[in-house]
């Protein structure tokens, strides 16, 4: 981020609030508290990315929340059963504005290979989704290239206060 | 040395009507009323000493055309002896009720309830014969070779 000190330009509104909103990003692409909501055996992937060898916390989301109230990124992290959908949304529901979704593993993509009665054909049909997160499971580097998208996602995006 | 299957046979002549046994592992099909006694006695006599009822599953024989079309399968286990045997029980599909073994083996009020989930085969005088995986509204039974793969019962969405 460039931090402007010229007084003449910051008097002009349009100006400042753009650089308001590039703040607030940086601010919050590097805070990020995560929801892991874990299922099925993505956790194992997302464990490994979050301890020291792989070090989540080198960008800023190094403090899972299991409260959804206190949680900014949802990562939901395996298989979901239509019976689980019901609480997967409410999850999401719960958690307070600006939040956005990681959709870890196949299986939270599209289904993944479980085509049967029991299993949600990806999480985007309940919830929005940001990131798509591939692989069965994704291997922590695939992890952290999703999480460093979403950082330019947050980056980039309108902010809302 | 006679296998459990044979004294099966000596004691209960008109009940077990067929018996095979595939690495030591003793099959015997009974009749569907001769189940209760049946269980009763391989928990109870010490040569047989079933003392854990490992699993109550079931096959649906509608590809293979089966008549009648499903049979109910029970395994047992003595941690004593170290001894296993399988019984099985075919069962009519309009006439899909077994009696239950809740009685003998508290274990088999839940996997009587996961039968009856998945292939819809009632158990008579179980205390409690709810659905256990799936969820109160599902419609059908999803091991039952005549229901879609792809057919799907969402409690919430989709959308798109």
């Amino acid at each position: 981020m460039e931090m402007k000190t010229d007084s003449s330009q910051a008097s002009q509104g349009g100006y400042l609030t753009s650089r308001l909103d590039e703040m607030i990003g940086w601010a919050r692409k590097y805070s990020i508290f995560q929801y892991p909501f874990v299922t099925a055996c993505c956790g194992m992937e997302y464990m490994s990315t979050a301890c020291s060898h792989y070090d989540v916390d080198r960008f800023g989301a190094g403090l899972p929340r299991f409260s959804p109230r206190q949680s900014d990124v949802l990562f939901v992290v395996g298989t979901i059963s239509h019976k689980m959908a019901p609480v997967l949304k409410m999850i999401y529901d719960q958690m307070a504005d600006p939040k956005w979704v990681v959709a870890f593993g196949v299986c939270t993509c599209t289904g993944g290979f479980y085509d049967n009665y029991a299993t949600v054909q990806g999480i985007d049909t309940l919830i929005p989704v940001d990131v798509y997160i591939p692989g069965c499971p994704p291997r922590p580097e695939n992890v952290l290239d999703g999480l460093i998208k979403l950082q330019e996602k947050i980056q980039r995006q309108k902010q809302e206060v | 040395m006679p296998g459990l299957t044979d004294w099966l046979k000596e004691r209960f002549p008109s009940d077990v009507l067929e018996t095979h046994a595939a690495h030591g592992d003793e099959t015997a099909v009974v009749t569907r009323a001769s189940l209760p006694v049946i269980a009763a006695h391989v928990k109870q006599d010490p040569a047989f000493d079933m003392n854990v009822l490992v699993d109550i599953t079931a096959v649906d024989g509608l590809t293979m055309k089966w008549n009648p079309r499903f049979e109910a399968v029970y395994h047992f286990l003595s941690t004593a002896q170290l001894h296993r045997l399988r019984l099985k029980v075919r069962v009519e599909e309009k006439d899909a009720v077994m009696p239950t073994l809740t009685g003998l083996w508290p274990i088999a009020n839940w996997f009587e309830r996961e039968v009856w989930d998945m292939f819809g085969i009632r158990f008579e005088g179980h205390p409690d014969l709810r659905r256990i995986l799936m969820y109160e509204e599902f419609q059908g039974h999803p091991l039952r070779k005549d229901y879609p793969y792809n057919k799907r019962q969402p409690l919430i969405g989709p959308r798109n």
